[in-house]
């Protein structure tokens, strides 16, 4: 490239000095405009006080809960007694009844325990992390109020109590030792009074004092971590869990990649089983209920699966189809005639059209929302509130759009039917309908599309179907692979009518798909 | 479409007028008619099918529903009665905040309790500033949503990135970020960040993105690459042809399909206000919950009167920057 010498380059703004120097508010405009935005910027900032909300956010906790995602915590605690562990899961533990799970070693031996003992530790363990995050303590700060974690009592009620009198021994075989593996090099053992934690190279050891102390010996790594001294300790292993080590129970959160018990739940009896097994029972295996065959009752437990609840997510999903159907249709056949009242060159009373297109402002800007809310209380929560709310506010934005498209009309074909001696009816049959009929189909379809994604928004403020479901599987905080679930299936459905209404289109229209 | 039904007067029409029609005229006559009638036999299918579709999509729901759409018809005219205030001047002591007369302590009739204080004793009405708040969500998102979709539309524009991958990539990245539904982005920042107003920014602005982002690459590929090969024979860079070539030509139609989506962004942000974003839709689904009357009725007045006002200002606005093209049906929503 051949650089202009600085005389040439005077040169040459002299000659065009309007592209080389515009006025000075063309050149500050930009700047201005920027400037603005950035002041407004910093005024929101301000105004939501954003800095202060970021870093308040609970980012611990969403790291949890994008892991869950993708994948399930298992949850035992392992709980201290005088002379041996007590390991106890919670009640509805992916791993079903009395897991024996390959990660956690246990040593056992011959130990005397104190009677009625394990039975109440067995309803103490029961009642722990029913659904709660780990890291969240007896009682979570949940968006839609604070909800109460049944974690709080039920541990340390399952103490012994120091002054009750003394119980009968009995010798019994017990765990005295437990290992929990959660990787290749990451460990955990756990005996009565010492905790030892081993990740990498790195080893914690940890003296657990009989009055409820933890106290770690020497420094602790930079995994681990401690509020205060004598309190719990908390050792992280990345994504593959995480425990806390406290001055009466360990926690453990061993987490694992994927969606457990996707098809079967524990109480199945299809449970654990692999697809082969599942295939042969299902074909080929005596009855194991006498009254129905295997393959309606793997159907039936796959639909009524107590975790996943596809029977329940497929019917919300079909719900929230069937609101964006009935509601685009409805609102489509009542726009039709009503957007031939409101045209100007086609129903030429200048108070009607003025009148109707109101009519349909109303109904368009009174959001989809106030609607839907409005519904919601009339009816009852359902999908009888979302049809309405996507009738009400469809037949405005149709009724617009429709009356657009009949006032831009090429008025040639009506007076060529009406030069023939058609009557009304046949003018608008054979010169107008044809020209807009395309244009009004493709609109519908294409919010018949958007609608489906409309209907799961207002879904979530009590208008039924999949939206309404999805919110509260957010709420608990502690389905978010219910969410993952739900959301993959919305993705796909959009998906699927995305491209129906867009073919549709573009073979109504006569253009070629791009 | 039209031509043909018309078209179809003509064979007819020559008949009557007394010539005999050739066989070959006849035979064509009778292809048509067949034509016709299998074309009327499909209209009419899918008509019926459509309506068979809707009536099924009609008695699932009222099946589904909490409440039977016929038992509860009486109860939705009950609701609207519910719904007048004691009397007309409640709704404007609402909306402004003035004492009323039928104040008895309850929170119905309390309405200066939520004025919000700018000096002593200057104050702004409590749904006015929620409407604040709820149009500054909308625009903060769109300005964020605005930025990060312009860069982004250029990377998927085939005119401007010859790497296919990257196309590709920014192309994926909008449409997931247009198809993933906003209420789980609200809902996963409501339980990170708490309730408030943050959450419900974050959720517009990421569907923003997708959404304005897949209409600028259009708009950029259809735009004139006179100028830019100008630049690039000058031996201009990428960001210098892009930013001295291409956006001076888009600018115009992005800052109208950025208007365009403000007005949808001030309903989204309604919308997720009432699941627990703050602003206004949060004060619309309490108080009808609630039952109070005069404060429901404020607010939708409000809310009613805003959403009708941003509509016309943007329209008045986009109608300046790119004239009639304003009009234009917005697509991709």
């Amino acid at each position: 490239m051949t650089r202009l010498s600085a005389a040439e380059e005077e040169a040459l703004v002299a000659r065009h000095p309007g592209v080389f120097a515009g006025s000075l508010r063309s050149r500050l405009t930009g700047w201005l405009v920027a400037a603005g935005i950035a002041l407004y910027l910093a005024f929101a900032w301000w105004f939501f006080s954003v800095g202060q909300v970021f870093s308040n956010g609970n980012w611990d906790i969403a790291g949890s809960y994008l892991a869950d995602w993708v994948s399930y915590e298992v949850r035992p605690d392992i709980a201290y007694r005088d002379n041996h562990l007590d390991i106890s899961y919670p009640r509805f533990s992916p791993l079903g009844e009395n897991p024996a799970p390959e990660w956690l070693e246990t040593r056992r031996a011959v130990v005397e325990i104190r009677a009625e003992e394990p039975a109440s530790a067995a309803t103490g363990g029961a009642t722990t992390g029913t659904g709660f995050l780990g890291s969240v303590e007896g009682g979570a700060e949940s968006f839609l109020g604070r909800t109460e974690s049944p974690a709080g009592g039920g541990a340390s009620a399952a103490e012994p109590q120091a002054g009750a009198p003394p119980q009968p021994a009995r010798r019994q075989e017990a765990v005295v030792e437990a290992t929990v593996h959660f990787s290749s090099s990451a460990r955990l053992d756990i005996a009565v009074g010492l905790v030892t934690v081993t990740r990498g190279g790195e080893t914690l050891i940890l003296d657990i004092t009989p009055d409820g102390r933890v106290e770690p010996r020497g420094t602790l790594p930079a995994w681990a971590s401690q509020r205060a001294p004598g309190a719990k300790v908390i050792a992280r292993f990345g994504f593959s869990g995480r425990a806390e080590i406290e001055g009466d129970e360990v926690k453990v959160r061993r987490r694992f990649l994927g969606w457990e018990n996707f098809f079967f739940d524990a109480r199945s009896p299809f449970w654990g089983l692999s697809a082969g097994e599942v295939a042969r029972v299902v074909l080929f295996g005596e009855r194991l209920e006498p009254e129905r065959s295997n393959a309606a009752l793997a159907w039936d437990n796959f639909l009524n699966n107590a975790e996943w609840q596809h029977g329940d997510v497929w019917l919300k999903l079909l719900q929230t189809i069937a609101m964006a159907f009935a509601g685009t249709v409805l609102a489509t056949l009542l726009a039709f005639p009503l957007a031939f009242a409101a045209a100007r060159n086609i129903y030429p009373n200048r108070i009607a059209n003025f009148l109707f297109k109101r009519v349909f402002d109303f109904l368009r800007s009174v959001d989809m929302l106030i609607w839907a809310l409005f519904f919601t209380r009339a009816f009852g929560p359902g999908p009888l509130a979302g049809i309405a709310a996507i009738f009400f506010t469809d037949t405005g934005t149709f009724g617009k759009l429709y009356s657009e498209a009949l006032e831009n009309i090429d008025d040639k074909q009506r007076e060529g039917v009406r030069s023939v001696g058609a009557s009304p009816a046949a003018v608008q049959r054979y010169g107008v309908l044809p020209q807009v009929l395309p244009i009004f189909l493709s609109q519908s379809l294409y919010f018949w599309e958007s609608n489906t994604r409309s209907a799961t928004i207002i879904g979530a403020v009590g208008a039924g179907g999949i939206g309404l479901k999805l919110w509260e599987a957010m709420r608990t905080n502690s389905d978010w692979e219910n969410v993952a679930y739900m959301v993959l299936l919305i993705l796909l459905v959009v998906f699927v009518f995305d491209n129906v209404s867009s073919a549709l289109r573009h073979r109504l229209m006569g253009t070629a798909r791009r | 479409m039209a031509l043909p039904r018309i078209l179809v007067l003509l064979p007819m029409s020559a008949s009557t007028h007394g010539t005999v029609p050739s066989p070959a005229v006849l035979s064509v006559e009778r292809h048509w008619q067949a034509l016709v009638a299998r074309r009327r036999l499909y209209t009419a299918g899918g008509l019926l099918l459509l309506l068979l579709a809707l009536a099924g999509s009609l008695w699932f729901a009222n099946a589904t529903n909490a409440g039977k759409f016929f038992d509860r018809l009486p109860y939705f005219f009950d609701f609207i009665g519910q719904l007048v205030p004691r009397d007309g001047w409640e709704v404007w002591r609402a909306l402004f905040d003035l004492p009323s007369p039928h104040d008895d302590g309850s929170l119905k009739y309390n309405y200066p309790e939520g004025r919000v204080y700018l000096t002593e004793t200057l104050y702004l009405p409590e749904y006015f500033y929620k409407m604040l708040e709820t149009i500054n969500i909308a625009l903060v998102a769109t300005l964020i949503g605005f930025g990060i979709g312009f860069v982004l539309s250029f990377l998927a524009a085939s005119n401007l990135t010859t790497r296919r991958w990257l196309r590709f990539f920014a192309r994926r990245f909008m449409e997931l970020l247009r198809a993933f539904p906003e209420i789980v982005i609200a809902g996963f920042f409501l339980a990170v960040l708490s309730l408030g107003a943050v959450p419900a920014i974050i959720a517009v602005a990421i569907h923003t993105i997708g959404a304005l982002g897949k209409m600028f690459f259009e708009v950029v590929e259809n735009a004139d690459m006179r100028p830019e090969e100008g630049l690039r024979a000058a031996g201009a860079n990428w960001v210098e042809r892009v930013w001295f070539a291409i956006v001076p030509q888009v600018l115009p139609n992005f800052l109208s399909y950025g208007l365009l989506r403000l007005e949808i962004n001030v309903r989204a942000s309604t919308i997720i206000g009432a699941v627990g974003g703050g602003g206004i839709g949060e004060a619309l689904r309490l108080s009808i919950s609630r039952g109070h009357e005069a404060k429901t009725l404020a607010i939708i007045l409000l809310l009613f009167t805003t959403i009708v006002a941003v509509d016309q200002f943007s329209a008045w606005l986009r109608r300046r920057l790119v004239g009639r093209q304003a009009f234009e049906f917005a697509r991709g929503g």
